[in-house]
Order: C-alpha cells, then sequence, then structure tokens
C-alpha cells in the first residue's frame, strides 16, 4: 500500500473509477489542463481525454446545471466547484433541481452526480475561501453530503459517492488536503455511506466531529488522556444520511458528549446530532450535551482566523467541563 | 439560410403566413406541404381544446393552478413539430403542446397541473423533461442534454423552451455561453409572449430584440413572427438542421403574445387594457391558417365545428382517465427521495403511518 495524502487519494479514486466506468466524467473550473487549483484531478486530462475531463466557463450554477443535464444523458459527471465561497450561485440548481428530480419525477430520472469542493478555513485562503456549507446542503431533501477526514476514508467514500446513483456533495477539508500521509489501500476499496466510525475508543465521554475538526478531536482527546480522561472520538463521515446510531450508542456507553464543527453555530449540525440524542439517548446523558463550533460571524479574514476556528485546546476544555459537570 | 436573410439586429424578422392567410411560397419549407400544415393546424385545435378543458378543470375545483397557452399555439405547436424522435422537449412550463407531441400522453400532463408527481413520470423512451418553474433555469438542463449527446456521438438535438423573462436570468446567459463554447446541438426558442405575469417585456432589457443576445455568445440569433406557424416551422427546421450536422445552437425568439392570464392565479385585467387584448383578435395565430387552408379548400366550417367536438372530448376523457391516475399513498412522498430508502425516512414515514392510524381509529370511534 502506498503511503498518499488526500489530495493524491482523491485523485487515485478518481483515476480508477474512471477507467471502471466510462460514462464517468469530470467537469469544472480549472480542472483539465492545469489538474485543479489544489492538483486533485492532476493528470487525468492528459489520461482520460478532453472529452472526459473538461474545463467549462467560469459558472457555477452552469457546472451543476448542466451536470443534470449530462446526467440525464447518460453520464456520471464528477462536476468540482473551485471554492466553498463560490457554492451559492449553483444552490439554485442544487436545491431546485438535482435534488429534487428522482421524487418529483416518481423515480423516472435518477441522477448519478457528484458535486466536489474544498471546503473550510484555517489555509489562509482569501475571502470567500473558507466557508463550511454543509448544513445548508445536509438540510436540503435529496441529497446525500459526504466529509472525508483522512485519505484513505476520502478514497473510500469518494468511490461510494461516484458509485450513488443519487446526487452527492463531497465536501474536502482543504486543509488536509496535504496534512496527513497514511496508507490508502490500492483498487476496489469502497466505504459505505451512511455509517459512522469511531476513530478512538474511550468510556467517559463521546467527541462527536467529521472533516477537519476528526483531527482536533483526536488531539484533545490525547490532551485530556493525560488528565486521566477516557475520550471516545466519532467521525461522522456522512452528514446526510446521518448515523445517529452509531453516535447514540457511545453517548449511551460514556453518558457525555462533545460536537464540534466549524460551520456556525446557529442551526449547525451540532445542534441537530443534539435534537437525536434527546430521541435517542435522553436518559443516557449524565451532563448536557456541549457544542464547540465556529461563531455567528463571517469566517474572518487570514489575520483573524485562528480566533474563529475551534481547535484541540477549546475542545480539551468543553469535554472537561461535561466529564466534570 | 433564414439566418443570413433575416439578422436581428437589422430588424429582420421571419414571417411567412400573414394573419389575412397569404403565403410566401418561395420561403414554405417543402415538407411544410397542405397536407402537413393541416396536421399541424390540426394539432393548435387540439392544443387549445385541451387548454379550454383544462381552465375549466380549473374552475369546478379539479385541477390547480393552471398556465394556459391561449394565443401561443403557433410557436408551441411550430416548433415542436420540426424535431425528430431522438430529438429532447425541455419545457419552461408553458409548452404543454410541444410535451404531447413529443409523445407525453395528455392524461399525465393534466395529472401534472392536478397536483401528483406521477404527471411527471413519463413513459420510458419519451425525450422530454419535466415541466420547470425556476424561470430559465432548465436552459442549462438542455445544454446538458445536448452536450451529452454531442459526446457520445448521437444526432439529437435538444429544443429549449422558455419565456422573455428568463432572459433576465443568469441561468439563461451561463446556458447560452455554454451551449457557444462547446458548440452543443441545441436551439433555444424563446416564447416571447410580451408578460413576465404583469411585467411588459421592455422592463426586461433595453435591447431591441431578445434574438440578438445570441450574437454575444458567437452563435445566430433570430426573430421570428410567434403566431405564425409556418414561419416558425421553418425557423426551427432550419436551426434543427444546422445543430443535428454539427453547426451549434441558434436563438429564436417567437414574438407571440399571451391572450389568457399568466396562471388561472393572475388577473390580467390590472396590467392591461381591454383595448390592447382587442386589438390583438386578428393577430390569433389559429385564424391565419384557417384563412389559409379554407382558401385552398382544406377546411368546411362544418368540418370545424366536428374537429373542436372531437378534440375537446378527447381531453375529457384524458382528464378523466388522468383522475383516475390520482395517487393519495404518502408513502410515496418518501420512496422516490432516493434511489433506497434511509432509515431516518423509514422513521418518518412510519410516523406518518402511526398518526393516520391513530387518526383513522379516531374518527371511526
Amino acid at each position: 500500500m502506498a503511503k498518499l495524502n488526500m489530495v493524491e487519494a482523491i485523485n487515485q479514486a478518481l483515476a480508477e473509477e474512471m477507467a471502471r466506468d466510462p460514462a464517468i466524467i469530470i467537469l469544472g473550473e480549472d480542472v483539465g489542463q492545469l489538474g485543479g487549483v489544489f492538483r486533485v484531478t492532476d493528470g487525468l486530462w492528459q489520461k482520460f481525454g478532453p472529452h472526459r475531463v473538461m474545463d467549462t466557463p467560469l459558472a457555477e450554477s452552469g457546472i451543476v446545471g448542466v451536470s443534470l443535464g449530462l446526467a440525464v444523458g447518460g453520464f456520471k459527471p464528477v462536476a468540482e466547484i473551485q471554492f466553498d465561497g463560490f457554492v451559492p450561485p449553483a444552490l439554485d440548481q442544487i436545491m431546485s433541481h438535482l435534488s429534487r428530480y428522482r421524487t418529483r419525477s416518481r423515480g423516472r430520472f435518477s441522477l448519478p452526480v457528484v458535486i466536489r469542493f474544498p471546503y473550510g478555513a484555517g489555509i489562509h485562503a482569501p475571502e470567500h475561501h473558507s466557508e463550511s456549507p454543509e448544513a445548508i446542503l445536509a438540510h436540503t431533501p435529496g441529497l446525500k453530503v459526504v466529509i472525508p477526514a483522512t485519505p484513505a476514508e476520502a478514497k473510500g467514500l469518494l468511490i461510494s459517492a461516484l458509485r450513488d446513483p443519487d446526487p452527492v456533495v463531497f465536501m474536502e477539508p482543504k486543509r488536509l488536503y496535504r496534512a496527513i500521509r497514511e496508507e490508502v489501500p490500492e483498487g476496489d476499496y469502497a466505504i459505505p455511506l451512511g455509517v459512522a466510525r469511531v476513530v478512538r475508543e474511550g468510556g467517559q465521554v463521546t467527541v462527536v466531529a467529521w472533516g477537519a475538526m476528526v483531527r482536533e478531536a483526536l488531539r484533545a482527546a490525547e490532551e485530556v488522556a493525560a488528565e486521566g480522561i477516557s475520550a471516545e472520538v466519532i467521525d461522522v463521515r456522512t452528514i446526510s444520511p446521518l448515523d445517529d446510531q452509531t453516535i447514540a450508542a457511545s453517548v449511551k456507553k460514556t453518558g457525555r458528549v462533545v460536537i464540534v464543527h466549524e460551520a456556525p453555530r446557529t442551526c449547525g449540525l451540532a445542534a441537530e446530532i443534539m435534537a437525536r440524542l434527546n430521541e435517542l439517548a435522553f436518559l443516557s446523558l449524565a451532563a448536557p450535551p456541549e457544542r464547540v463550533t465556529g461563531f455567528d460571524t463571517v469566517v474572518p479574514l487570514l489575520k483573524l482566523e485562528e480566533h474563529y476556528l475551534p481547535d484541540a485546546p477549546r475542545l480539551s476544555r468543553a469535554i472537561r467541563q461535561v466529564v466534570h459537570f | 439560410m433564414l439566418t443570413d436573410e433575416f439578422h436581428p439586429l437589422d430588424g429582420g424578422r421571419v414571417a411567412l403566413l400573414a394573419p389575412d392567410g397569404s403565403l410566401d411560397h418561395a420561403r414554405r419549407p417543402e415538407d411544410l406541404d397542405d397536407a402537413a400544415l393541416l396536421r399541424l393546424y390540426d394539432q393548435m385545435v387540439l392544443l387549445r381544446s385541451a387548454d379550454q378543458v383544462a381552465l375549466s378543470l380549473q374552475r369546478a375545483g379539479r385541477m390547480g393552478t393552471y398556465p394556459p397557452t391561449l394565443g401561443q399555439e403557433a410557436t408551441v405547436i411550430g416548433s415542436a413539430a420540426a424535431l425528430a424522435p431522438q430529438d429532447w422537449v425541455v419545457p419552461s412550463f408553458r409548452e404543454l403542446g410541444a410535451m404531447f407531441l413529443k409523445g407525453v400522453p395528455l392524461r399525465l400532463l393534466y395529472l401534472y397541473w392536478m397536483g401528483s408527481e406521477w404527471g411527471s413520470h413519463f413513459p420510458e423512451g419519451v425525450r422530454v423533461l419535466p415541466v420547470c418553474a425556476p424561470v430559465g433555469t432548465q436552459t442549462l438542463h438542455g445544454v446538458g442534454l445536448a452536450w451529452a449527446a454531442k459526446l457520445k456521438g448521437e444526432a439529437a438535438v435538444t429544443l429549449i423552451y422558455f419565456g422573455d423573462g428568463a432572459t433576465s436570468k443568469g441561468d439563461f446567459h451561463e446556458g447560452l455561453n455554454f451551449a457557444g463554447v462547446f458548440q452543443t446541438p441545441s436551439v433555444f426558442v424563446c416564447q416571447n409572449n410580451q408578460f413576465s405575469i404583469s411585467v411588459p417585456r421592455r422592463h426586461q432589457t433595453a435591447a431591441a430584440t431578445l434574438a440578438q443576445k445570441a450574437v454575444a455568445y458567437g452563435f445566430p440569433g433570430l426573430v421570428v413572427d410567434g403566431n405564425d406557424l409556418v414561419a416558425v416551422y421553418a425557423a426551427t427546421r432550419e436551426a434543427v438542421a444546422r445543430a443535428r450536422s454539427g453547426g451549434g445552437p441558434t436563438l429564436i425568439e417567437a414574438q407571440t403574445y399571451r391572450l389568457g392570464p399568466h396562471t388561472t392565479a393572475d388577473d390580467p385585467t390590472r396590467y392591461r387594457t381591454e383595448a390592447e387584448l382587442a386589438a390583438q383578435a386578428p393577430y390569433d395565430p389559429l385564424l391565419r391558417v384557417r384563412l389559409y387552408l379554407e382558401r385552398q379548400g382544406l377546411l368546411t366550417a362544418a368540418e370545424e365545428s366536428q374537429r373542436q367536438e372531437r378534440h375537446e372530448e378527447f381531453a375529457r376523457q384524458e382528464a378523466r382517465e388522468a383522475e383516475a391516475l390520482i395517487s393519495a399513498d404518502p408513502d410515496e412522498m418518501f420512496d422516490y427521495t432516493f434511489a433506497q430508502l434511509p432509515a431516518y425516512l423509514q422513521a418518518q414515514k412510519d410516523y406518518l403511518h402511526r398518526v393516520r392510524g391513530d387518526q383513522q381509529e379516531a374518527a371511526g370511534g
């Protein structure tokens, strides 16, 4: 097994699936000859040609809208939106059409479209390059929303997304693109969508995280372990459908929970997870759930970015709070 | 080529069948002989009959809000008639006639406006996309479909409909731009019916025509008299042939006039006068074809009333068939959200079963 970073793992998943399935095509801004601004599609234009890896005009609604037509026409488009901050123009096509077509045609039209985009803060990027819009997408019926946390996870989850018959939004934590290198299984390696994973086992408190925040959660678990606190860390992996069973099972065991996301706090996914835990594990709770989130502010420019982002110290603080309640 | 002869920036406008029924024989498409004209006229009458039946159903509370085609029959029928079986229709929401002509049963089109998603479950092989309410967004779907055909080497053309208001939307421009860049086999038909609900055409753009917008995207645009069946057919036929032979997209602005309300929920007396409406009467798209066909000895008054009765009876029968297809099973809300029902939706479906069970029990007790 080769040790890959997340960019390489995603690239490998795309290359292998494109070789396996001639219906898969890639389209987006700068995805062709350049290989994408983060080089995620590096070499694919050269390998599969300009009819399968296509640079489009600079128009996000256009990229998603034509992907719908391409899917009806028999293709499986992988649409790249260059940055999280440029997703809003495409939301009309995503929310008004892509997510609704199967149900509104009672199954006549199936849209196997994957929308990939790098998301999140922490790389000192310019304005509008640090957003975490997963809650808006998870609130949209008919969409699946997937966020990997490691290179191997990214490969396995993307392969499942590419094989899914429904539209999948695949959000890539750009902060981790090159931060982690790990062994990534070669070939047919699919991780089912909708199943969370326990990354680290523990008995006293459950920490729920996804994407770039999984690394922070593991750091915090390490930090509090020194104080004798045993934290279990769950990587949600698929924001929608949300595997509330795995989360609830862990909380029933630990009785305490901290949920972390870098998206704004109000109506963020942590609120939904708390609601599910009220339904599924209320009587097991020994302390009020805590959430550590981004603020209900605009993500600041790079000089203040570190103050916005949840990190291991904030998480450790919350963990101590619920454990010593 | 009409696009060489009539340039939108030079004030060109294709008009072949005058309101008095006189026909420009020199420019008449060769495949549109009198027999073909009669068949298309019959479709226009059918469309008007289907419209009238829909309006009466709506007034009787048997149909939801409905957007009538009244006045735009030549644009809808003349354009769709120029397609081959392998071509696609991508409608907005006032193209019932085109969807029907392309193979969607009238009962399904009624069923959709009656309020059932099964009305968009078209039979396999029918190359029509569902009605699209968010104005102009379907432009991109049609371009994607055309692009797919081009990538697969299929000779299928995509006919994309929208109204004058759609030309103000971003997706219209993104769609035309993609079509120009990738030279997709797309034909854009703008049903310029002069109104976006109440807002008149002049408030949508300062440009003299809508067709001239094609110039900026690098392909031909053409203004046609949208109440002229022959002109619409001729323009679409030429555009379809160009698209099919790899010549890329065309934008056709069909200048027509909406004689009815935007939808049954609209009250046009608030934004246009009786006099304005009355002035449109001589331009009725059915009238001029009838005048021509009568002059050719192909129509009589007696046949005309029979034709209308026959079509209205057909439409009423289709409406009854549609009502028989209405499903009252709320499980369907959940079952088609994804290919496979996820656990959380199963739980919501089970919940609805429980509360409905309780309510039925309470009602029974």
